[in-house]
């Protein structure tokens, strides 16, 4: 009789199905994993303890780059905690702001995980059909920010500027026809909120398109029904939130629990699994991005009747306008010091929260009085994730661990921040 | 819910705070583990899910680099701060009644829909130890790891306190206050040797903006909310800067 033993299997760190930089220690019986080491911190910069040594207001970029395809959302727990600590009031028109864009990042989010996730499991197509609406919304991130990834558009009091009349327009070039290029065109000729509009009412026709190619099929079933399951308990107790924790059967959204911006004037509903497989955490990211579709709408709705400020008055916190600032000595005093010294805050702690597109995200800041943080600690919902993942992938086959990362929806740099 | 903390008179409990409408605990270190459970288990409280550890470091807390006090200011930076310091530079020793390391626990109760705070200070400066919550909450694991790696706290009762974030063979623990933000090492390939190669830094710390503290605290800002940095005239009133 031959020698039986278990090996151990390195996985990544360059593995295209590792999601960035997951290296993982695999024990293995045969092709059944005994346990599942994640080595992690491969992208492990520091950021804070780089917030530690800016001014608050220069951080936010940084937050940008921590989940990388959910920009926004990181500004948004990070300004949370600077004003709670403040108490500064948002209009209510950046309030509105925000949740639209909270709500068109989490798209893009699950955008980005489906794809990812279908190419991982063998569903080559759903790269591709997510990459065309992720780039019309990261023209809305374009249009509003100037940048289609690392926005930095949240501010403590507001979001950076109005929502831009203009559209970033498809120019003809040796790649693109003249008459491609029009057709293109063709949405972008109003503001950004014709635009968006036109979106939200294309975009439940492209989940269905999605939904036609995955959720019935035979494939994608097998490598997804009753992979990966997690009880509710577990799921508490390991620390899951958002649509890991919801795909568990546990109804917990804090967009619905602990509204936050106006969240509490929208309507939506939270989708919920059964089983706590793969297979119903897909179902739920599908169900969110067709709520988050209706979210955009209401918000669209309100924002085009209701014109106002879009950050505060308070030039302590907030810059003055520039014009304003040409003639007023104290608008130019306001203006040198916030950009040389920035502002303080009162000493003190807040920990704010957000339903962030994987989860919770939150912002512990610990402030001693001075115009950087004492310490700021980002918790990212991936990182309680991927610490599951051992107890997730237990006694799944090899090619189960793929299908794992992919629903647990990592990014690396969250995780390693 | 803090008065049902305080009702609940939980043995190790040393403060109940509720600072900014946050609840927060402040806890004996000896009894973190029975002051978990009980949160955990009792009914009124049930918070069942951990949802975040952060290790602190007061080494430089409320230390600034720029006197704005008295009369005038001054014109020079003075005093290192982690990100002016470079390598092998020493630091202030540490001068508190207070103890140097804590640990943050972030609780949530879905039932009750609250969030608490816990603080436990880890006693011994030189070798900090708290005892580890694993046995509670499962998410303590990797969280506590992480607090570990970055600040050097012992988690007592953790089985697997390995590093999680920092480079295998790392030395040191990048997060605490006496660690340069430049770093003590830096890597490369060296094509002679052929294999990376740790070398000291040379880069040199760059950090633009001062550290400053103001007293104008904005949240009580009702009382007072004129010319709070009308620093340009310089005289006039760089008020309240005492302390």
């Amino acid at each position: 009789m031959p020698e039986i033993r278990n090996y151990t299997l390195n996985f990544g760190p360059q593995h295209p199905a590792a999601h960035g930089v997951l290296r993982l220690i695999l024990e293995m019986d045969g092709e059944v994993i005994e346990r599942a080491d994640p080595h992690v911190g491969l992208l492990h910069r520091g950021t804070e303890k780089l917030a530690e040594s800016k001014p608050y207001n220069q951080s936010i970029g940084y937050m940008d780059r921590l989940d990388y395809v959910s920009m926004m959302c990181n500004e948004h727990g990070y300004v949370m905690a600077i004003e709670n600590l403040l108490g500064v009031e948002v209009p209510e028109r950046a309030q509105y702001i925000r949740v639209m864009f909270d709500e068109i990042t989490r798209i893009l989010n699950h955008l980005m995980w489906i794809g990812a996730h279908g190419l991982d499991v063998g569903a080559m197509s759903m790269f591709l059909y997510a990459f065309r609406e992720r780039e019309d919304l990261m023209d809305c991130y374009e249009a509003v920010s100037g940048a289609r990834l690392h926005a930095t558009y949240y501010r403590p009091g507001g979001v950076a500027r109005d929502l831009p009349d203009t559209m970033p327009q498809y120019e003809s070039s040796r790649f693109r026809s003249k008459n491609n290029a029009s057709k293109l065109n063709e949405a972008r000729q109003g503001s950004l909120l014709d635009f968006l509009e036109d979106f939200t009412n294309r975009f439940p026709g492209c989940v269905d398109e999605y939904e036609t190619l995955l959720t019935d099929n035979r494939i994608w079933k097998q490598r997804l029904v009753g992979i990966g399951v997690v009880s509710p308990e577990r799921a508490l107790q390991l620390g899951f939130t958002g649509p890991m924790l919801r795909g568990s059967g546990i109804e917990w959204d804090l967009r619905k629990k602990q509204p936050y911006e106006v969240y509490d004037r929208m309507k939506f509903d939270i989708p919920v699994g059964v089983e706590g497989d793969s297979y119903d955490r897909y179902l739920v990211r599908m169900e969110e991005m067709r709520q988050s579709n209706e979210i955009i709408k209401q918000c669209i709705a309100w924002l085009r009747v209701n014109p106002g400020p879009v950050l505060t008055e308070d030039h302590k916190v907030a810059p003055p306008r520039r014009a304003e600032m040409k003639g007023d000595m104290e608008s130019l005093i306001h203006h040198f010091k916030l950009f040389t010294e920035g502002f303080c805050l009162p000493e003190g702690e807040s920990y704010a929260a957000i339903e962030h597109p994987k989860g919770e995200f939150g912002c512990y800041l610990i402030s001693d009085g001075a115009n950087k943080p004492y310490r700021l600690k980002v918790r990212a919902a991936g990182f309680y994730h991927l610490a599951a993942l051992n107890e997730m992938v237990n006694g799944h086959m090899l090619s189960d661990v793929v299908a794992v990362i992919g629903t647990q929806d990592v990014v690396f740099g969250e995780i390693d921040r | 819910m803090a008065d049902t903390i305080k009702s609940a008179s939980i043995a190790g409990v040393l403060k109940v705070d509720t600072d900014l409408d946050e609840l927060s605990l402040e806890v004996e270190a000896a009894k973190l583990v029975e002051v978990a459970t009980e949160l955990r288990d009792n009914p009124l409280l049930s918070f069942e899910q951990l949802s975040d550890v952060c290790g602190i470091d007061y080494l430089t807390y409320g230390q600034d680099e720029w006197e704005t006090g008295g009369s005038g200011y001054s014109r020079g930076v003075s005093g290192a701060s982690v990100g002016r310091m470079s390598f092998g530079d020493e630091t202030k020793a540490f001068e508190s009644d207070k103890p140097r390391f804590a640990v943050a626990y972030q609780l949530l109760s879905l039932k009750h829909n609250v969030r608490v705070r816990l603080k436990v200070y880890a006693q011994d400066n030189e070798f900090p130890v708290v005892p580890s919550v694993t046995s509670v909450w499962s998410s303590a694991e990797w969280a506590e790891r992480e607090a570990f790696d970055l600040f050097g706290i012992h988690f007592d009762g953790h089985d697997d306190l390995r590093r999680l974030l920092t480079d295998y063979g790392f030395v040191g623990h990048p997060f605490r206050k006496d660690f340069p933000l430049v770093g003590n090492v830096e890597m490369r390939y060296d094509p002679k040797r052929k294999r990376v190669i740790y070398e000291p830094v040379t880069i040199e710390p760059r950090v633009l903006v001062p550290r400053v503290i103001r007293k104008t605290s904005r949240r009580v800002s009702s009382e007072q909310p004129e010319n709070q940095d009308s620093t340009a005239d310089g005289s006039v009133s760089e008020e309240q800067q005492d302390a």
